[in-house]
């Protein structure tokens, strides 16, 4: 299985047709995936509440959206999602890849790592862990539930569920 | 000019149009000076009101004004290349450059210092941008509304606000509105 396909097939058939993305080493073949569907706009953004303003925007605009970042970024998104997000009870699936889990090369992205469950917990945001690939299959799940209730909901993916870092 | 004058000066051309509109109080003077469902009022999120506008503007064909803030643009700066690269047509960008943080006691921001906005904005790729007095905010923005052209709109004008209530409606109200608006 393709992950970034199914997770690019997942996103179409659930209607989503507006994408922003802040790039992550693991998230890269899945934005590439978006980068070349035509039935998905996707916009890249500079900062991942600036892209979460863009996906609140574009679903008062008719449009479903999903945004695609690392979870080093909660911080900057608490704001957002509290007073925009959650305030004005917008949907908002959040593909994020899970930084400093099993399997990482890197120390310091252990360091927000041990804080992003808890964080989005207390944040009450619905979240789901992929570990592994056949975690996949319930993100069609996932996204029917995020449109169902109209709230942020977080999708975790850690190395494992990517397959890993090769050489590293 | 301050803010509220221009707003009101301006209210007439946007009544029929999809405003979003920046957190405090420009929100709660459009909201006194003239509340319409067209208007989408942000209550909090300082800096994501062009975001949200151009998020809208590229999802459907309405046009769409954003009343934002100079400080609101320098906490969000990275909103201009994204807004570069993205061309909408419908969308115009117009900033109240009143050189300060009007909603907090008007302290003043780099825009009223030495930092241009209109310059960041075209070093940024934006195409059409137009620095202008506040006198002449009205004759503007309804050039840019007929051009079909996105545009970014930096408004020169005096710090000071007017002294309305907040807004009590409920964000999802507000944003329900807003929707079916869009969608009329
Ligand atoms: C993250 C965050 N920081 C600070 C504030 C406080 N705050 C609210 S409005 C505002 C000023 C915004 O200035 P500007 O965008 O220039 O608008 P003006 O009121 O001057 O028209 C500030 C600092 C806030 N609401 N949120
Ligand atoms: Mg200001």
């Amino acid at each position: 299985m393709n992950i970034d396909k199914k997770i690019a097939d997942d996103l179409v058939a659930n209607d989503i047709s507006f994408v922003t993305t802040v790039p992550c080493k693991q998230l890269a073949g899945v934005i590439e995936e978006i980068d070349q569907r035509d039935d998905i706009y996707h916009i890249p953004s500079n900062k991942e509440d600036e892209g979460m303003g863009l996906c609140a925007g574009a679903w008062m605009g008719g449009k479903r959206p999903a945004i695609i970042m690392q979870n080093t970024a909660i911080g900057v998104t608490f704001n957002t999602l509290a007073t925009l997000i959650q305030y004005y009870r917008m949907p908002l699936p959040m593909l994020i890849s899970y930084r400093g889990e099993l399997r990482e090369p890197v120390a310091c992205q252990v360091e927000m790592a041990i804080h992003t469950k808890a964080l989005l917990a207390q944040m009450n945001i619905p979240t789901y862990h992929f570990h592994w690939q056949k975690d996949v299959e319930e993100l069609d799940n996932i996204l029917k539930y995020t449109f169902m209730c109209n709230k942020p909901v977080a999708i975790l993916t850690d190395a494992n569920f990517w397959g890993g870092y090769g050489d590293q | 000019m301050i803010r509220s004058e221009i707003l009101k000066e301006i209210a007439p051309i946007l009544r029929d149009q999809l405003v979003v509109c920046n957190i405090g109080i420009p929100s709660q003077e459009l909201h006194a000076i003239d509340d319409q469902p067209t208007n989408f009022y942000m209550l909090g999120t300082m800096g994501l009101a062009s975001s949200i506008g151009l998020g809208l503007a590229l999802a459907q064909p309405k046009p769409v004004i954003v009343i934002d803030g100079d400080g609101s643009i320098l906490t969000n700066m990275g909103t201009l290349p994204t807004i570069a690269n993205n061309v909408a047509d419908n969308y115009i960008l117009m900033i109240i450059d009143n050189g300060s943080y009007g909603s907090t006691g008007d302290q003043p921001t780099y825009a009223g210092l030495k930092t241009s906005l209109a310059k960041v904005a075209e070093a940024c790729g934006c195409e059409n941008v137009i620095e202008c007095r506040d006198v002449d905010t009205g004759e503007v923005l309804q050039k840019a509304l007929e051009s079909g052209k996105m545009h970014v709109i930096v408004v020169k004008c005096d710090s000071g606000n007017a002294k309305n209530p907040v807004i009590t409606m409920d964000p999802v109200v507000i944003r329900d509105r807003f929707m079916k608006a869009v969608q009329a």
